[in-house]
């Protein structure tokens, strides 16, 4: 076991006594482990807030075809987002949110191939790795421009409101698709998800900007590489819950 | 060539198909639970039943995503327990609030 050989050190010092890495990690990745499990936390707490509010209102219960935005029940996902871009007025529900999780899942994959590349340090092959990696979260964050642009301007139907006019789209105030609430949540679980896959663009730019000058070959290793690969993972993970939680159940 | 002034004692490793291959899978595996998510969204009545497969297909994409993207799999156990017992006291707060949740829809 890797964690008893790491423990034994010499002569009666356990392997927290000081001058070892008991966790077998450098310093760098292992802060970033515990940055990434506080930055859970945060999501956490956004979703399960989610899941407190949502769970206390009514549930639609009628047929999916015969469903109806309104402010009684919370609205069926599936029935909100059914839009994709150029295709005006087909209904399509959840295919653009399924393109955008494809995206981020296959974006994550060339991350870890430019981890694997920055092991064998084959300068070359990081940078096309990270070229990619870049590439999806852009396509990402296009997409989610477009599905909150959608989501703010609203549907061809609105909700009618007490003055006697019809709103649109929606705000955090008002929405056409169920209780004030679902927007809320929609903008600001989406909106720290994006923000989070914005910065990581930003420090996966960082990274290849720092490999085409050569700083990681002059270092000797690429772990700088695997550090903000473990950051970008985790923007993945996150939307594997908030695809789960927000737009499939 | 634009790199000759860099250090020319850095050795170039040949690609390590083996773990390629690996990581290809471990990607092929996450989209396939994903296009069964799919299937499941659009054949499946609303309910408690077909909750429980979304949520017991997200644990199973986490965990592939964490442990071979994100190599914990492989780290020492200490460092794999410290990140994954936090963790489990949140879900079970994520299944507090929702029951709670439930709760409060009853006297709304």
């Amino acid at each position: 076991m890797a964690s008893t050989s790491a423990a034994t050190v010499d002569s009666g010092r356990s392997a927290w006594d000081g001058g070892t890495s008991p966790m077998g990690v450098s310093y760098g990745k292992l802060m970033m482990w515990f940055f990434l499990l506080s930055d859970a936390f945060t999501f956490s707490a956004l979703l399960i807030t989610y899941g407190l509010v949502r769970s206390s209102h009514h549930a639609y219960t009628g047929a999916v075809e015969a469903f109806k935005f309104s402010q009684n029940y919370w609205p069926i996902p599936e029935r909100v987002y059914e839009a994709i871009p150029f295709f005006h007025g087909v209904e399509a529900p959840l295919v653009f949110v399924g393109i955008m999780t494809f995206i981020l899942i296959m974006s994550s994959v060339t991350m870890v191939l430019a981890v694997e590349a920055g092991h064998r340090m084959d300068r070359a092959a990081v940078e096309k790795w990270m070229l990619w990696t870049i590439l999806g979260g852009i396509a990402f964050l296009s997409c989610q421009a477009w599905e909150w642009t959608h989501f703010i301007m609203g549907a061809d139907y609105g909700r009618s409101v007490a003055e006697g006019t019809t709103f649109f789209g929606a705000n955090l105030v008002h929405n056409q698709y169920g209780p004030p609430d679902f927007a809320d949540f929609f903008f600001f679980i989406t909106g720290f998800h994006g923000f989070h896959v914005f910065s990581g663009v930003c420090f996966n730019f960082l990274i290849y900007y720092n490999t085409v000058t050569g700083v990681y070959d002059r270092r000797g290793h690429y772990e700088m590489v695997e550090k903000v690969g473990l950051y970008w993972h985790f923007v993945d993970l996150v939307w594997v819950f908030v695809f789960t939680f927000f737009y499939l159940v | 060539m634009a790199h000759s002034e860099e250090p020319s004692n850095i050795t170039v490793l040949p690609p390590n198909k083996e773990k390629i291959r690996h990581l290809w899978k471990v990607a092929g595996i996450l989209g396939v639970i994903t296009a069964f998510e799919f299937l499941i969204a659009f054949t499946m009545h609303h309910g408690a039943l077909k909750t429980a497969i979304f949520v017991a297909m997200t644990i199973v994409k986490a965990a592939y995503i964490v442990g071979e993207f994100m190599h914990l799999r492989y780290e020492v156990k200490v460092l794999f327990w410290s990140i994954l017992i936090p963790m489990i006291f949140v879900a079970w707060m994520l299944v507090a609030f929702v029951y709670e949740g439930m709760a409060i829809s009853l006297v709304r």
